[in-house]
């Protein structure tokens, strides 16, 4: 380890880093600070289009007759939804996170690999160019849904080399190559640049989320890359590894597509998870009930997580011994994930709560996060899931997770970490106006989704059955909503930018390393100063200091 | 640090039951409402899903009102005071509680998971076996013979039904009722979903193979067939509806259509199409063009009323 722990007879104290041109954030930097900023920025931009796109979706789907957009139209509407919130606003803002808090956390000065790091990042505007430019080639983009099963997939109705189907595989695998990528970089950062005396199990749980959300994006997504590269020779030079006039197979394109996309849900909602155990002690002010339960959890979920795939399959013809043997590897995901719920309810027992944006934010997407935990059971028994299966009850549960716990989650972490790694503190008001309608406008929105599925109301259609008018009005209200709810989001990030109050270093009386740094942290963190950590991340009530010296860190930063 | 909480005292308990006993009540109220949020049950599968869906939201519901109300508890009791800046109680675990929401949530879905594996069992839902291995044809439970009598053509978008035997083609799916019907279900073009929501029952239609299934309607009535796996423009327009009838009438059903002379069948997607190519200018992406729509004996019908 080339650290130098902290020698106080030095004297030195981090500087807050000298307040550089906004032109780094367009420029290939590979300082880890930045390149979280450009994440986060790309991926709300990318935020507003997906919930554009929705938001037309919901106007076709609040009559029933397919009457506001072309049919065609509809179905490159919610394929591309999918694909942008996924692929270019969850992972990258997630890998925004990761950039900001990793290094902090852990006392590094930066990532492992940082021109590695810029690189990845470098990708996701590259490939979300040229996934936006399928709207303009001839045909359209691709409207094959986001899982682009062959043969819908493989139909190119003009017959052109370059079609919205083929630039939409290019992008999903230079975004399968980017979070390679950056996957190396965040596993080798948390494995070999911790702090000295930051053992394994005196990392923060956020760490232990990232940790294994990156190992499963090394495991699983070079299956799904190879996948889309069979399914782009298929479509550009025909071959037949998913034709059936030709010999192919199209259910095992399904097999690849699964094996990556269903664990793809944990390397979303295990940072989740992160955050969760990070705020709950913050803002209950008690350690993290059961930290050893809570960090062994995620590696039991990485673990299930690669044998469960099939559960998206149980309708396409697979044989009973597989039903019933992935039925219960998606049970027994159910245990890790109790654990760690009813670790974060035992945080909360008994603590003196403050209920901030933060706060609301995760208690919000707790509750959420508990909705779709409980359909998830039903999703996974399959006489159940083959009659909801495709249907809005499978919509409405993944929306739960993705929107109502992750990006509520996502959400939590942003203003929770806004004064650190702005230098501002955001507007309470507006962000407490902004939780509130983004809990309504998500209840309102998806909730419908699960009696809709219920009865019997498919997935991905342009039109429907008068009988689900009803169910269907009331949740595209509740997307309308969604979408006034960023108003005042965006206008608390701009405004507080702008003209916001100065953050202290430590505005939430929070323990951990990057509380120990001045908000916004100097480029290289700790630089020379590297504490030593001499205790457990949540030890609140404790009055343990967290590395040695504390005080000399806490003086320092009293200058600044 | 690991504390052993002190024995709990009379009230704490009596409280704690009554939490529970309202749960559990609340809990098993919801499971019996939720037979009322899924369609008619038209098949002899319906009544287990439908089971097994009531346990499984008696179990939802009482793991979710129990989380709840432990965090509107928190969120009313235990707020800090406006100017408390100080720490709570430093409780950092305690492995007996650890150990038991472990096991017990380890025990609760094992629980579903053997109840699901049973109704499995008793559905037969037998999947194409030879799509994985090379299985002679599943030999039924009953002993009867699983040959199909109906054959279930699937394209972009119209749904096809020929009663070979008696040489009937049809877009409207005639059944009899109470007794086991085979299908032979194929696809000409992607995959679709054969999907009857009344029935609880839904299979992928794969190009390039025959997929046995099986299904005993219960229940007279019209009901929907909904293409349920995305296949392209008109995939949302690909409905049919399913008759369920006595024996009498299907068998009479069948020797009327029989007579009556091919016709072209009933294909929402050749008409919306037919429209849109008058229209020339055109307002969307490209698509692929509708297959014709079969020639059948009964068009039938997709606009009557349906039961589910």
């Amino acid at each position: 380890m080339t650290i130098t722990p902290f020698d106080p007879a030095l004297g030195e104290v981090p500087r807050p880093q000298t307040p550089n041109s906004w032109k780094r954030y367009f420029s290939f930097n590979t300082d880890a600070k930045v390149i979280g900023i450009q994440y986060i920025a790309t991926a709300l931009i990318f935020l507003l289009v997906g919930g554009l796109l929705a938001m037309i979706m919901r106007g076709e789907l609040i009559t029933p007759e397919a009457d506001l957009v072309d049919r065609t139209v509809y179905n490159g509407l919610y394929t591309m939804h999918g694909t942008i919130m996924l692929f270019l606003f969850m992972f990258p803002v997630l890998n925004g996170l990761n950039n900001l808090l990793i290094p902090c956390m852990i006392g590094a000065p930066d990532m492992a690999f940082p021109r590695l790091n810029a690189a990845a990042f470098w990708l996701v505007p590259v490939f979300g160019v040229i996934l936006m430019a399928s709207f303009l080639v001839p045909g359209g983009p691709a409207a094959s849904g986001w899982w682009s099963y062959p043969p819908v997939s493989l139909q190119n109705p003009l017959g052109h080399l370059i079609n919205g189907e083929a630039l939409w595989i290019v992008a999903v695998a230079l975004s399968g190559v980017s979070s390679i990528m950056g996957a190396l970089n965040f596993v080798t950062t948390i494995l070999r640049m911790r702090a000295p005396g930051m053992t394994l199990f005196r990392m923060p749980i956020f760490c232990w989320t990232a940790l294994s959300a990156q190992t499963i994006q090394l495991i699983g997504l070079p299956a799904l890359t190879g996948g889309a590269v069979m399914l782009l020779f298929d479509l550009v030079v025909g071959t037949s590894f998913y034709r059936p006039e030709g010999g192919g197979d199209p259910v095992l394109y399904q097999h690849f597509f699964w094996f990556y996309s269903h664990p793809a849900v944990y390397v979303i909602i295990l940072p989740v998870f992160g955050v969760f155990s990070e705020l709950f002690p913050v803002y209950a002010r008690k350690p993290l009930f059961g930290y050893m339960f809570v960090a062994v959890a995620s590696l039991v979920i990485v673990g299930l997580s690669l044998v469960v795939w099939v559960h998206h399959m149980f309708p396409s013809g697979v044989p009973q011994w597989m039903r019933d043997l992935f039925m219960v590897t998606t049970m027994l995901i159910a245990v890790p994930t109790g654990i760690k719920v009813f670790a974060w309810l035992a945080t909360l027992w008994g603590g003196k709560i403050r209920l901030n944006t933060p706060m609301l934010f995760a208690l919000g997407g707790l509750f959420n996060f508990v909705f779709a935990g409980v359909t998830g059971i039903m999703l996974a028994t399959v006489p159940v899931d083959i009659h909801v299966n495709n249907t809005y009850f499978v919509v409405g549960h993944f929306h739960y997770v993705i929107y109502g716990a992750a990006t509520m989650g996502v959400y939590a972490a942003i203003y929770h970490w806004f004064p650190k790694f702005t230098g501002r503190m955001y507007y309470e008001g507006l962000g407490k106006l902004h939780f509130l309608l983004t809990f309504i406008g998500t209840n309102l929105n998806f909730f419908p989704m699960h009696p809709l599925g219920l009865m019997g109301m498919p997935r991905r259609v342009s039109s429907y059955d008068p009988e689900f008018a009803f169910w269907n009005v009331i949740a595209s209200l509740g997307a309308f909503l969604l979408g006034v709810s960023i108003i005042p989001f965006l206008l608390n990030l701009v405004s507080s930018l702008v003209q916001g109050e100065r953050a202290p270093a430590n505005p939430w009386s929070a323990i951990g390393l990057e509380w120990l740094l001045p908000s916004p942290p100097p480029a290289e963190n700790f630089e020379a100063n590297v504490p030593t950590v001499i205790s457990g991340p949540y030890g609140y009530g404790t009055n343990l200091p967290l590395v040695e010296n504390q005080s000399d860190y806490e003086r320092a930063l009293l200058k600044v | 640090m690991t504390t052993t909480p002190s024995r709990p005292g009379l009230p704490v308990l009596t409280g704690l039951a009554i939490w529970l006993g309202l749960l559990v009540w609340f809990s098993l109220w919801v499971g019996r409402q939720s037979y009322g949020w899924l369609p008619v049950q038209a098949s002899s599968a319906a009544p287990l899903v439908d089971g097994l869906f009531s346990f499984e939201t008696a179990v939802a519901t009482f793991v979710f009102s129990g989380v709840v109300s432990v965090m509107v508890w928190v969120i009313l009791f235990n707020r800090a005071a406006k100017y408390d800046v100080s720490d709570a109680e430093p409780i950092e675990g305690n492995t007996r509680l650890e150990i038991i929401w472990t096991v017990i949530p380890l025990v609760l879905v094992m629980a579903i998971a053997v109840y699901t594996i049973d109704v499995n069992r008793q559905i037969g839902l037998i999947g194409p076996m030879e799509h994985v291995h090379d299985r002679p044809e599943p030999v039924l439970a009953d002993g009867a013979s699983p040959a199909s009598e109906i054959e279930v053509i699937s394209r972009q978008w119209s749904w096809e039904f020929r009663y070979p035997t008696a040489g009937v083609t049809s877009t409207e799916l005639h059944l009899p009722i109470g007794r086991r019907v085979g299908l032979q279900l194929r696809s000409e073009d992607v995959i679709h979903g054969f999907y009857v929501p009344a029935f609880r029952l839904k299979q992928q239609v794969i190009p390039g193979r025959v997929i046995p299934f099986f299904i005993t309607p219960t229940r007279l009535g019209r009901y929907r067939l909904r293409d349920s796996e995305y296949s392209g423009t008109w995939f949302a327009a690909n409905q049919a509806d399913v008759v369920v009838q006595s024996e009498d009438d299907y068998q009479s059903w069948l020797r009327r259509a029989a007579s009556l002379p091919l016709q072209p069948g009933l294909s929402d997607a050749s008409r919306e199409y037919a429209i849109r190519q008058n229209r020339g200018r055109s307002s969307g992406y490209a698509t692929v063009a509708p297959a014709p729509p079969p020639m059948v004996n009964v068009p039938g019908s997709n606009t009557l009323p349906h039961d589910g």
